[in-house]
């Protein structure tokens, strides 16, 4: 049944009518107009549609909006700019890791969160934070230099 | 539109030299600068032909400059790369240059994205192009500046006098904002062939300053800053959004359809013809759940599909459709082999492969005031156009294809399907309808690479020697359906609804310069599993059949050099011609750290143990060697490939790094069609639709090293990178894993499974 919702979203409260089994994933993109996350699988297997939710990476694409609350939402487009990038954005761009580049918002929201988390981290570290994780082009060796490449800008 | 032709710009520019009456300064009056070049700049743009240097470049009132590419770049670089070759030629900074791919309302159809041709093909034809608006440009510079060509020269966009850099006039001034009024010489050819030079010869190679450089791609940003749109991000007001709904058992057709099953979901509403049936609904996941919801009758079609254990009987089995023979037999291979002292034989098998995209593809169409425009993420976009004019039955002229970047492409993926789906929805339905597939159908669905056999066998001479080398590949159609969308037949939408079919031939053989006194390789081809709108319908996927047949002909190289004791580089060299072909396995083996002795190893005990393994090829011009360095378990099968070494020669290097990352992502993409891929099936249809039930390589399985040596040859036009690479990646494991083992796997994938049951 329809009804409303209100979304704070990288910083901005919005209202959507949605049906409450609405993945959030198509709240976002359609009624919203963020098109960063992606649909890849609507299964949670591949992390194309990822935000954090209260910083934590999520699966927008399982996540109904009607589960969402006042949570706060950050998607990749929340996560810095060019003026003000993450440093996982900072790397990305100097280590030029996407090809295709549809699979971003996985590697960049999960990262981002065990970056935070996680200080000096050792590659094994790194890997099996991100293991599930698809990239089809095949940019894992440039995600992990990226990876690294953050973690030492991020002390 | 005047067509300039080449006498007019003689005799006007004989006339100029002598001093004659239309010389004109800077400072003239426009209407008398224009009358002075009319013919070379025009106001109006002349139409988009390949013969028309407008066609491919122009330069815009700031200066800047826009090359119209009919290709596209898959994320590996060729955007950058044409960027600088335009810029190159120009004289401009590489800033100035922004590159429009694969629109075919601004490019010609130079044949999409396709057999890494983007730069050699390609970028060829820019490159001649670019060149030749530098010359008009400066032929127009000599006009104004009344100083001859041969004084002049061009510096970040402003032609000057070689002696005095204040005699000057800029691009912009001379035709900014204004369009090349240039015919080029068209060899005729449209697609990857086409070509159309001017008069104009391109630089030299050694004084290029902008090509070879290690420029940054310019399209990162925009991704890393979720700035770019992809073709599953575009809307236009009154779009609908549809879902298409395939068959539980492949062939079957529905008999009914109960739009009252749906009649919940508001706006929902069944596009059902032969076929075809899909539905549409105003909010996207509206049109998910209707599809899901829909209740069909299918028709009463026996499973199709035989069990996936007898694949490859099936395959040996089948009687070919076609067989060539590649290139013509050198001597006599079956009288050589009757003199054999020993013959060494082996067979491979290749499964199914998808695709699997990031995303299932995706696609909007608009048919309004009798024009069509569509976003697509194709290949192809001008093939795509004739596909819908096609299906439609409306004039190409008609039909407008903007490419769009799409949740990654490989080959003929099933982003053609869903443009061609999009457009017999739109028309139905009297809106703009943005299709895209569910994740099962873009596993599930997508065009596959073919399932093959390979059979090699070696005739050795007393001494050792190989004095025969005969290998056939058989197997499912590389074009099964062909690698475009232009045909109806070659499409789901098409073929559901019922067109007739006609189904290519076509499928390789290695591409290497072994050179045996007899030798014969060759491919045949068989007919596909079910002929109309199959899941397992084959067309091209990451280097066309080059991962399969490499895998064979390279495994089988090491399994003779093993045979005969021999190292495998050391093999390798002793038969190998080509001087490139040659460079390259030294380049990789010295990398590496390659030690000179047979396979395999004899030192290793236990449950943990390393191999390496040497695999080479050629592809198009390109040449590739690989060493793989991987670590088996034997107790549970797994693999890790720890180190890859790739030495790289694809003639002038444009972009070292772009070759470097393309090179990385085709090593990671083959190393998991190596070790996980293949498309499971039972009789009634595909059962890998997803990225559980079709693994890829996990990250916790990258390798910890890839190292690659590019050789650059700038006096040697650039071949392709984008898929070469692909190609050796598994015989070069497979041929690690039995160094390692001494056991030899002969069919991929080398999944724990099947690596445990091999190795006990």
């Amino acid at each position: 049944m329809t009804q409303k919702y209100s979304l704070n979203v990288n910083g901005k409260v919005s209202t959507v009518e949605a049906d409450e089994d609405v993945p959030l994933l198509y709240a976002l993109r359609n009624d919203l107009g963020l098109n960063n996350p992606h649909f890849g699988c609507g299964l949670a297997q591949c992390g194309a549609c990822t935000v954090h939710l209260d910083g934590q990476p999520i699966r927008s694409c399982i996540t109904p909006v009607s589960a969402v609350g006042d949570s706060k939402i950050v998607t990749l487009a929340g996560l810095g700019t060019p003026d003000k990038p993450h440093p996982l954005q900072t790397a990305y761009v100097e280590e030029e890791v996407p090809q295709c580049g549809y699979c971003i918002n996985g590697w960049l929201m999960t990262a981002a969160a065990f970056l935070r988390d996680k200080k000096k981290p050792t590659d094994a570290e790194i890997r099996d934070a991100l293991t599930g994780l698809k990239c089809r082009c095949g940019t894992h060796v440039a995600i992990l230099r990226a990876v690294k490449r953050a973690a030492a800008m991020m002390g | 539109m005047t067509r300039q032709d080449k006498s007019t710009i003689f005799s006007r520019r004989a006339v100029l030299k002598a001093g004659g009456a239309l010389v004109v300064s800077i400072g003239a009056p426009a209407t008398l600068a224009l009358a002075a070049d009319d013919a070379m700049a025009v106001a109006a743009k002349p139409p988009l032909t390949p013969d028309q240097l407008s066609s491919y470049i122009a330069v815009n009132g700031d200066g800047t400059v826009a090359a119209y590419f009919g290709k596209m770049d898959m994320g590996q670089g060729l955007f950058t790369a044409v960027g600088q070759i335009v810029a190159e030629e120009l004289d401009v900074p590489f800033k100035a240059v922004k590159v429009f791919m694969g629109d075919t309302a601004t490019s010609v159809n130079q044949g999409g994205a396709s057999g890494s041709t983007g730069l050699q093909e390609g970028g060829k034809q820019m490159r001649m192009a670019a060149a030749e608006a530098r010359r008009v440009l400066v032929a127009m510079a000599a006009d104004k500046l009344n100083i001859p060509v041969d004084q002049l020269t061009v510096s970040d966009g402003v032609v000057h006098a070689v002696s005095d850099a204040t005699k000057k006039v800029s691009y912009a001034e001379l035709i900014g904002g204004r369009y090349f009024n240039v015919h080029l010489d068209w060899n005729g050819k449209y697609g990857n062939p086409l070509y159309a030079p001017g008069k104009a010869q391109p630089k030299d190679p050694k004084d290029h300053k902008i090509v070879g450089q290690p420029i940054k791609r310019e399209d990162i940003a925009s991704k890393v800053f979720a700035q770019e749109d992809f073709c599953t991000d575009i809307k236009v007001p009154g779009m609908v959004h549809a879902r298409m709904i395939r068959p539980a058992i492949a062939g079957a057709v529905p008999v009914s359809v109960d739009e009252g099953s749906i009649k919940n979901i508001p706006t929902a509403k069944v596009v059902w013809d032969k076929g075809f049936l899909g539905v549409v609904a105003d909010k996207e996941w509206d049109a998910i759940k209707a599809s899901q919801q829909l209740k069909v009758v299918w028709s009463d079609t026996a499973p199709p599909f035989p069990d996936q254990a007898a694949l490859y009987d099936h395959i040996r089995k089948a009687t070919p459709r076609k067989r060539s023979v590649e290139p013509a037999e050198t001597g006599n291979v079956d009288e050589a082999f009757k003199a054999a002292a020993r013959v060494i034989e082996a067979e491979y098998e290749w499964p199914f492969q998808s695709h699997s995209s990031m995303g299932p593809a995706c696609s909007l169409v608009e048919i309004k005031d009798g024009k069509v425009t569509c976003w697509s993420g194709t290949q192809k976009s001008h093939f795509v156009r004739a596909g819908l004019a096609a299906i439609l039955e409306m004039p190409e002229d008609a039909v407008h294809v903007i490419w769009t970047p799409g949740p990654g492409s490989y080959g003929r993926n099933d982003a053609d399907d869903a443009a061609m789906d999009a457009a017999v929805l739109a028309k139905a339905v009297g809106k703009p309808v943005r299709v895209q597939y569910m994740r099962n159908q873009g596993t599930g669905w997508d065009p596959k690479g073919p399932a093959s056999t390979h059979h090699a066998r070696a005739a050795i001479d007393a001494q050792g020697n190989v004095i025969a080398y005969d290998f056939v590949s058989k197997g499912f159609s590389r074009v099964d359906v062909d690698t475009n969308g232009s045909k109806p037949f070659d499409t789901l939408a098409g073929q559901t609804l019922g067109v007739a079919l006609k189904s290519g031939d076509g499928f390789g053989v290695p591409a290497e310069s072994y050179r045996f006194d007899n030798k014969r390789t060759a491919w045949e081809t068989i007919p596909p599993l079910l002929d109309r709108a199959s899941p397992l319908r084959s067309s091209h996927l990451r280097d066309p059949v080059g991962p399969q047949i490499h895998f064979a002909s390279e495994s089988f190289m090491d399994e003779v050099a093993a045979a005969l004791n021999v190292d495998a580089v050391e093999f390798r060299l002793r038969y190998v011609k080509d001087a490139r072909d040659i460079a390259v396995i030294k380049a990789a083996a010295e990398k590496a750290g390659w030690q000179t002795r047979p396979s395999p190893r004899k030192d290793q005990t236990g449950d943990k143990v390393s191999g390496r393994g040497m695999a080479y090829a050629q592809r198009n011009g390109t040449r590739v060697a690989m060493v793989a360095d991987v670590d088996i378990d034997r107790r549970s099968g797994k693999i890790w490939v720890r180190k890859f070494t790739v030495a790289h020669d694809c003639g002038q290097i444009i972009n070292p790094d772009g070759i470097r990352m393309a090179v990385e992502g085709n090593v990671v993409q083959g190393i998991s069609r190596t070790l996980w891929e293949e498309v499971k099936f039972d009789h009634k249809t595909v059962t890998s639709v997803d990225w559980l039930t079709y693994p890829i390589l996990d990250i916790t399985e990258t390798p910890e090293q890839v190292d690659v040596v590019l050789i650059n040859h700038p006096e040697i036009a650039p071949s392709g990178a984008g898929e070469p690479s692909s190609r050796p990646v598994a015989a070069a494991i497979a041929n690690a894993i039995f160094d390692a083992t001494g056991v030899r796997i002969r069919r991929v994938p080398f999944s724990p499974g099947n690596v445990k049951s091999a190795l006990s």
